[in-house]
């Protein structure tokens, strides 16, 4: 759904999404390494289970929740990638416990 | 000299002369300005580098960005180097979730306390003024399949393209109306990219309101740059004029795009649709700090009231660029120097006369930027039929509730947006209504009879972002604000006594 232009790559980084491997470049979010990976769903709705993704891509919309490193509900196209970061689906509403897990 | 950085909550300042809230153009003309009258600056902003969403990326943009991007993008890096010159502070990374008067038990000035969020830890700082920069956000695009994942708006394919060079594959629609659908098309092209085709939902009968506007339109920059992209689109990919009706199909994510022109019904699959109608200003924190507001019927949104000097309903608070209506990046920077300048005058460091005579040029120029707006604002003014769904058609994004739902709840007396969050939850998501709160006002407006203005908007409460608990319960808490949960304070004798008692 997107490419990236040639002269935009730089060194890789390496952090998994669902467990699977994904590369992103230095500076990019996590939406916009899932997006460049053909990534389009992030999430499922807490009220209907229905899959959604980045959106807005500026803070706005929190359609692109993710639970990061354990920790659920943070927003994909605020957070930069950083290398070994594992990144997961957040499936419905996020899990208290671990919501509050550091 | 570089404005010094902030990067954690413990190095902020108990208090700044002034505060100013986004790193766009008018938040950074605005510090600029202020610093250099001697104020002391604190420009606090969510993204990772100034520039706001239109100059996104500026600091760090390469030759071939600013070349398919145009030269009003590189505009940008002049005011971030001037601000960056500046001796403002500035913290990237953080949030603004409150303002409001200060407290006096806990506060160490008077004014306003700021409620900000920065790497993980919340902190409160004092400002004398506030200058609310928090620009603009996409109006909401309400059409079947708007929430499938693969649609997303055009200024986030622009955020995209600005912050990483990326560029949509095939195939790619483009559907909806104003400038920067065109100007996001024309980009994409520059950049080698292939658009599918573009759907223009513009009503032609816009014309009509539009043209007594079209001798300054013709008159200003936007006619020739307008020109220029239009015809660029027209070459690079199809454009479809007169689109009446749009909807978005696929099975867990997008596979097609169905558009209605008169009677002829057209399927187009697609891979990524990227939506837009126009921006509106961005109103949660000034609505939650009580800051009056109107609506504007020409640009179908609310606004918030500001007088010639950028100041607010509330008398320490200014609002600039975007945020106090939509006017663009260059009046935005305009009106953010002016605001900077009425400050300094407000708060003793510039004589009233020699602000007059700063802003005198400012205010020129100004009004040659702002010409053919009024044009451009009813030319692109949206459909009534996508800006009022009707059936099954999500308004609420996060709380998924349908235009029906919203509908059928004022049949049963709702009487305005607040009402109906207890009724539905619309508006009581993670996003807080910046998705859905302009349809469920014109909703509720149709549906009463009402015009949109007695019908009014959500009332944001703060935090105006969510915040973890553990950030607030971290805080230092005022004695009456111990007292109203716990029902009294501990102090060494209240201790004493308690053991006393036990």
């Amino acid at each position: 759904m997107f490419r990236r232009l040639p002269d935009r790559s730089g060194e890789a980084i390496a952090f998994t999404f669902d467990g699977r491997s994904v590369t992103a470049r230095p500076g990019d979010t996590v939406a916009v390494a899932l997006l460049a990976a053909g990534i389009a769903t992030c999430r499922r709705t807490p009220v209907s289970g229905t899959p959604r993704g980045p959106f807005c891509m500026m803070g706005v919309c929190f359609e692109c929740l993710v639970t990061i490193d354990g920790r659920s509900n943070r927003q994909a196209c605020m957070t930069e990638v950083t290398s070994g970061m594992r990144v997961e689906t957040q499936d419905g509403p996020a899990p208290s416990v671990t919501g509050d897990a550091p | 000299m570089t404005p010094r950085r902030i990067m954690s909550a413990d190095e902020f300042a108990d208090g700044y002369d002034l505060v100013v809230v986004g790193a766009g153009p008018a938040g950074m003309e605005a510090a600029r300005t202020a610093a250099s009258h001697g104020l002391d600056v604190l420009v606090a902003d969510e993204n990772r580098a100034p520039g706001g969403q239109i100059y996104r990326g500026i600091t760090t943009a390469r030759a071939a960005d600013l070349a398919r991007l145009g030269r009003d993008y590189a505009a940008g890096a002049e005011i971030a180097e001037a601000f960056a010159r500046s001796s403002a502070t500035y913290a990237a990374g953080a949030t603004v979730w409150s303002i409001a008067p200060s407290e006096p038990e806990t506060s160490t000035g008077t004014g306003l306390d700021i409620g900000i969020s920065l790497a993980g830890a919340a902190t409160f700082v004092n400002a004398r003024h506030v200058i609310v920069a928090s620009g603009a956000i996409e109006r909401p695009f309400p059409v079947p399949g708007w929430t499938l994942p693969g649609v997303m708006t055009a200024g986030a394919a622009q955020i995209a393209l600005k912050t990483a060079g990326l560029v949509p594959g095939e195939p790619t629609i483009i559907a909806g109306t104003g400038p920067l659908l065109y100007l996001l098309a024309a980009q994409l092209l520059r950049a080698g990219a292939t658009i599918t085709a573009v759907l223009d939902t513009t009503p032609r009968g816009n014309w009509r309101a539009a043209l007594p506007h079209a001798l300054d339109f013709l008159r200003s920059a936007y006619a020739r740059k307008g020109v220029g992209l239009m015809a660029k689109v027209a070459r690079g990919t199809r454009v479809f004029r007169g689109v009446t009706d749009l909807a978005i199909q696929g099975s867990g994510r997008v596979e097609a795009v169905t558009m209605r022109r008169g009677n002829e019904e057209t399927r187009i699959a697609a891979d990524l649709v990227l939506l837009h109608q126009g921006v509106a200003p961005n109103l949660n924190l000034l609505l939650a700090m009580g800051c009056a507001y109107a609506w504007d019927e020409g640009r179908a949104a609310f606004q918030p009231t500001i007088d010639e000097w950028f100041g607010s309903s509330l008398a320490d608070v200014s609002i600039v660029g975007d945020a106090a209506g939509i006017v663009g990046a260059e009046a935005s920077a305009l009106q953010g120097a002016i605001a900077g300048h009425a400050v300094a005058c407000r708060l003793g460091k510039l004589a009233s006369d020699a602000r007059d005579r700063e802003v005198a040029p400012l205010r020129q120029r100004l009004a040659g930027a702002e010409r053919g707006r009024a044009f451009i604002d009813r030319l692109f003014r949206p459909a009534d039929r996508f800006r009022r769904p009707r059936g099954e058609t999500l308004v609420c994004r996060c709380e998924e509730v349908t235009a029906a739902r919203v509908r059928e709840a004022c049949a049963l007396g709702v009487i305005g947006p607040n009402q109906l969050k207890a009724f539905l939850r619309c508006g009581m998501g993670p996003c807080q209504g910046r998705f859905c709160g302009l349809t469920v006002s014109e909703l509720i407006a149709e549906e009463r009879g009402l015009p949109v203005c007695d019908v009014g908007y959500f009332r944001p409460r703060i935090p105006v972002k969510p915040i973890a608990l553990a950030e607030l319960a971290a805080l230092e808490q005022s004695d009456s604000a111990v007292a109203a949960v716990v029902g009294f304070v501990e102090t060494p004798s209240t201790i004493h006594e308690t053991e006393e008692t036990l």
